[in-house]
């Protein structure tokens, strides 16, 4: 017989802590890469805001970055995919209005950073 | 009014209250929903998950993606759970253990909710419990494959109602749960898609500063089950939005507001082609299935246009 215990003596139930799946890198899914193309963004945000594994990383900059048509944007600019998280569903690539994303196959993107 | 980028900056980075390294499918709608809603609140957020491709997937053991502080007990009782807190939090506050404000969202998938949430849902609305509740929808259980649900549309081939030689697959057109909530006189209930993420954030704003509880209905189209391209997430969800399937409106303090009103409503065929779920329907014999939902689909419109113009308090 286990002992009776008021339910101020309960243990709690699991406790973890916060955000930890980022140790857990879903990039290793990915069949196609997203190629984003800087030259031809508008740093609009719709990309980011789609994005369901949170892969596009932004930042504010005040001295701006240079996008589509030269122009410098300043403010929330898009920074490059964070392929340790991306798994190329490719939706930012198919809303992207600039059409500054385009998907290649996986391997294809690596032999060519390799012969970078 | 909020920007893209204010948004953008709630829902990425470290202080995002859910983060990267969770295991949804590629292109699965939740993800963009949840960072959406979450990110709406100008409090901190208790988040109460109903079993679902949503708990799973963010907290397979040792992970988690949530940077929030965030509770699952059981697929049937969401409501009931964030009801506790909801009054536990009460307690504290009036006895000076708490002095922060904070809001509380119960997240729930269709199954947990138009089913085996559905009484727990209720009785928490009828209560008055401050919290919000999130349906994700996308039309059936899907966790467990593909199982029909109260929210499966009619005649879309499910694996305990298939289609086939003498069925269509689902025989029933799917519940209303927006009415359902509003029927329980509460302040906020509103229907959104994860295409129109603006949209969205503001019914989450309205939901979460609601007085008293809130409901707010979500179509997640889900890659993996209806079938189709990872990449097409956004589009079937512009579509459903497009075809009136799934308007986008809200009832507030009773009154009906339809959000968008599509000018040319497009035919329920461009919504249902492409998915495997629907793939039946477009074989000889089944044009019959396609008409009876045409129909359906502009009968409900002419309904709730109706509803808007009579200003009548649901
Ligand atoms: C009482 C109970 N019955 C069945 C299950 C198995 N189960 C786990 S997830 C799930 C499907 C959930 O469907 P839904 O609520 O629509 O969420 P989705 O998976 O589609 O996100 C089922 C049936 C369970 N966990 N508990
Ligand atoms: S959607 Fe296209 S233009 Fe907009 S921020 Fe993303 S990559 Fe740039
Ligand atoms: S391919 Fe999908 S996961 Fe990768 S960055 Fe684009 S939207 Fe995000
Ligand atoms: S089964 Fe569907 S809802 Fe579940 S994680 Fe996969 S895409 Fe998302
Ligand atoms: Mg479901």
């Amino acid at each position: 017989m286990t002992e009776r215990r008021t339910w101020q003596e309960l243990e709690l139930g699991v406790e973890l802590p916060a955000a930890t799946s980022l140790g857990y890198k879903t990039g290793g899914w990915r069949v196609l890469r997203p190629i984003f193309n800087a030259s031809e963004c508008t740093h609009c945000m719709i990309c980011v805001s789609y994005c369901p594994d949170m892969a596009i990383p932004i930042a504010k900059s005040e001295e701006g970055v240079a996008g589509k048509g030269g122009r410098l944007f300043k403010g929330v600019v898009r920074l490059a995919t964070n392929l340790d998280y991306c798994k190329g569903c490719g939706i930012c690539a198919h809303e992207c209005p600039s059409k500054a994303i385009s998907m290649v196959r996986e391997e294809e993107a690596e032999q060519a950073s390799c012969k970078l | 009014m909020p920007t893209l980028q204010e948004i953008a900056l709630k829902t990425t980075g470290a202080d995002a209250r859910i983060v990267s390294g969770h295991r949804m499918c590629s292109g699965c709608g939740i993800g963009s929903i949840v960072k959406t809603v979450l990110a709406a609140s100008d409090k901190p957020v208790v988040v109460v998950s109903a079993t679902g491709c949503l708990e799973v997937v963010t907290t397979i053991y040792p992970f988690t993606a949530w940077n929030t502080p965030w509770m699952h007990l059981t697929f049937e009782n969401a409501a009931s759970v964030a009801s506790g807190i909801e009054a536990a939090y009460k307690v504290l506050k009036r006895r000076g253990k708490i002095d922060e404000e904070v809001n509380i969202l119960a997240v729930g998938g269709d199954g947990g909710t138009y089913d085996i949430g559905f009484q727990a849902l209720s009785g928490a609305l009828e209560r008055r419990h401050k919290f919000m509740y999130l349906v994700y929808d996308n039309e059936g259980y899907m966790n467990t494959g593909n199982q029909r649900s109260g929210a499966t549309p009619f005649g879309a081939n499910t694996t305990t109602v298939p289609a086939g030689k003498v069925s269509f697959g689902k025989p029933q057109w799917r519940k209303n749960l927006v009415e359902i909530a509003a029927a329980h006189r509460i302040s906020y209930v509103a229907q959104a898609a994860v295409n129109n993420t603006m949209d969205l954030y503001k019914k989450a704003q309205k939901g979460f500063s609601a007085d008293g509880p809130a409901v707010l209905a979500v179509l997640q189209p889900c890659p993996s089950n209806w079938s189709f391209d990872s990449s097409l997430t956004i589009q079937y969800s512009k579509l459903a939005v497009e075809t009136n399937f799934w308007p986008l409106y809200e009832i507030e303090n009773g009154i009906v507001h339809i959000n968008t009103k599509p000018s040319n409503r497009k035919p329920i065929e461009d919504f249902l082609k492409g998915q495997t779920r629907f793939r039946h329907l477009f074989r000889p014999g089944n044009e019959h299935v396609i008409v009876e939902m045409q129909k359906m689909i502009d009968d409900e419109w002419a309904r709730l246009l109706k509803l808007e113009e009579s200003g009548i308090q649901f």
